[in-house]
């Protein structure tokens, strides 16, 4: 009974060393090839465009609000440093 | 606007309208296929994040420590720039795992980290938003938290079990790749510093108006 609640513990401890090891280890550096594969296409292309189109938008997005944030306190600026004088 | 920032923004808006065409001239990768080019907009965004995460809290420390008033609207522009970019990095990425990796995230340790240091930003910008009175030091604080992370970050790759390409991957790039790469990396590098000189120029102008306000408010 004492060896097979030993055996339990052991084989519980090791299932996510197990699981680790069956990842697909990370890859090292890149290797280009001229074609990708068919079946591939289609799927990675959505991907992709979302991807860029993401950046895309977000960064115009940011652009634009800081610039209209900047013009409204360069105007808020100039009408009280007037009002100053 | 000077006309370093202006010229910055140009030669960066240049650089995007142009990114495509580069980018697609790069090869395909062997395993991944098409989706790895996903990376050449990934790998930049999240070098800003951390770059930015590096600003924002050498600025914080020059606030703190040598009482540099002007840093601070510095760690301001940049903890921004760490969010817009982060966010960036932490959208762009799972698309590419989705395909790479046949999930949309996983929690190992340079994911959790980037995500911890992504939220720590956040809480930064919250805590200026509506901290108060003294938020400033606070928030300066947490920044520097949040620039310590990033060493973490960059090597946790190389360090644990992790589905995520190694450090090793740029160094090893063939021409081909580098090249797309090094141009979009520039790109984002010249709108970064662009628009952290726009930001800072922000936060100085509104202290400025909350000084006019104090003192029209005694006079």
């Amino acid at each position: 009974m004492r060896y097979l609640r030993l055996l339990f513990i052991v084989t519980l401890l090791s299932v996510p060393a197990v699981a680790a090891a069956q990842q697909t280890p990370s890859p090292d550096e890149f290797v280009p090839i001229s074609e990708i594969p068919a079946e591939e296409q289609i799927p990675a292309i959505n991907l992709v465009a979302a991807a860029y189109a993401f950046v895309w938008v977000a960064l115009f997005g940011y652009v634009w609000s800081l610039g209209s944030r900047l013009g409204k306190a360069e105007a808020d600026l100039t009408r009280l440093e007037r009002k100053d004088h | 606007m000077t006309t370093a920032v202006k010229a910055q923004l140009g030669i960066a808006a240049l650089m995007f309208a142009a990114s495509p065409w580069v980018i697609n001239a790069a090869p395909h990768e062997a395993t991944m296929g098409l989706v790895y080019k996903i990376y050449f907009y990934h790998m930049p965004s999240a070098w800003m994040f951390m770059l930015g995460a590096i600003v924002a809290g050498v600025a914080s420390a020059r606030f703190l420590f040598a009482k540099r008033q002007a840093s601070d609207a510095t760690a301001v522009a940049a903890a921004e720039l760490a969010v817009v970019f982060g966010l960036l990095a932490l959208v762009t990425g799972p698309l590419w795992a989705r395909k790479a990796w046949g999930v949309w995230w996983v929690w190992d340790a340079r994911l959790t980290s980037s995500l911890m240091l992504f939220l720590i930003f956040v809480a930064y910008l919250l805590l200026r938003q509506f901290g108060g009175p003294g938020s400033e030091k606070l928030s300066a604080g947490l920044a520097l938290f949040g620039m310590a992370n990033v060493p973490f970050i960059y090597v946790s790759v190389n360090y644990w079990r992790t589905l995520h390409p190694k450090t090793s991957v740029v160094p090893t790039l063939p021409v081909e790749m580098g090249i797309p790469l090094w141009f979009c990396v520039t790109a984002f590098l010249l709108l970064f510093l662009a628009l952290l000189s726009l930001r800072a120029t922000l936060e100085r102008h509104r202290a400025r108006i909350d000084a006019l306000y104090l003192s029209h408010d005694e006079a």
